[in-house]
């Protein structure tokens, strides 16, 4: 696990989290990132609330249709189906 | 689509119910108001129903439907006079996404550019409080106040779940900005979140 590689500090990880989420890393700062969060337990904190933030933002979305505005747009379909 | 395609009401109800809210979502990146979005969303599925017999199933049925949407929003943002040029980071989409003070400088003698303030922990619940309605209206606000780019950006990824390049193509973007935009929205709604769930030292 231990490599030569200079250490990501914490603010340089906390800028690339996303980048590591997506496999858009280099292969030499992934392991930089990945040592890093081995031994920094307040970036393996941040990094897990990032993770939920995430999670939490995909989890807002609401789907109430106003019933009326259903109705007028399925009495559009209706107009084109029998038109 | 066949289903659709054929007249089928029950189809058309379904496609209503599973994309309308999203419709308005991605609407209100463009125009000024919940209002013009929701005209913008109805005049999609108008487009939808006019456009039915010459879709031809050689992009996805999302992609179609979210393509008549940007083109309607498009223009009514531009009819508004407020065309969002997504393509160009703006100067407040550079720069750090976690405040410096936060951080051993870069010259400390101990530890450089390490955590000074480290992230408060949360609640111990946060899982339920997150689902919780107050929480969730602190995202929506949070990401409402948003500069046009980031908002976009985790609007469609982390809400509508538009993969990266659906993301690209609806804004324009190239990988990394999007991933920059991306990263910039996520950062200040987990500092709300911060702020609201954690605990004080």
């Amino acid at each position: 696990m231990n490599t030569t590689l200079p250490e990501m500090p914490c603010q340089e990880l906390v800028e690339v989290i996303t980048d590591y989420l997506e496999g858009a890393l280099s292969k030499r700062d992934r392991i930089r990132f990945e040592e890093h969060l081995a031994v920094c337990a307040k970036c393996r904190e941040y990094m897990e609330q990032f993770r939920r933030t995430i999670q939490a933002v995909g989890s807002v979305r609401e789907e109430d249709l106003d019933p009326q505005v259903r109705e007028s747009l399925v009495a559009a379909f209706r107009g084109w189906r029998d038109g | 689509m066949s289903a659709l395609q054929a007249g089928d009401e029950a189809a058309f109800e379904r496609l209503v119910d599973r994309y309308h809210a999203s419709l308005l979502r991605v609407a209100r990146l463009y125009v000024s108001s919940h209002a013009v979005a929701e005209e913008v969303a109805q005049e999609t599925w108008l487009g939808v129903v006019n456009g039915i017999q010459r879709f031809e199933g050689r992009s996805s049925l999302k992609t179609w439907l979210f393509r008549i949407l940007s083109n309607i929003a498009k223009t009514r943002g531009v009819r508004e006079g407020r065309s969002v040029p997504f393509s160009a980071l703006s100067p407040e989409d550079e720069g750090e996404s976690v405040d410096p003070d936060r951080f051993r400088s870069a010259d400390s003698e101990r530890a450089p550019r390490h955590w000074a303030i480290p992230p408060a922990i949360w609640s111990t619940e946060p899982d339920e409080r997150l689902l919780a309605g107050e929480t969730r209206e602190l995202i929506l606000r949070t990401i409402d106040t948003l500069p046009p780019n980031q908002r976009a950006a985790i609007v469609l990824r982390d809400i509508e779940g538009f993969s990266s390049e659906e993301v690209r193509n609806e804004l324009g973007v190239g990988e990394t900005n999007q991933r920059v935009l991306l990263h910039r929205a996520r950062s200040k709604v987990r500092q709300a979140l911060e702020e609201y769930l954690g605990e004080p030292e």
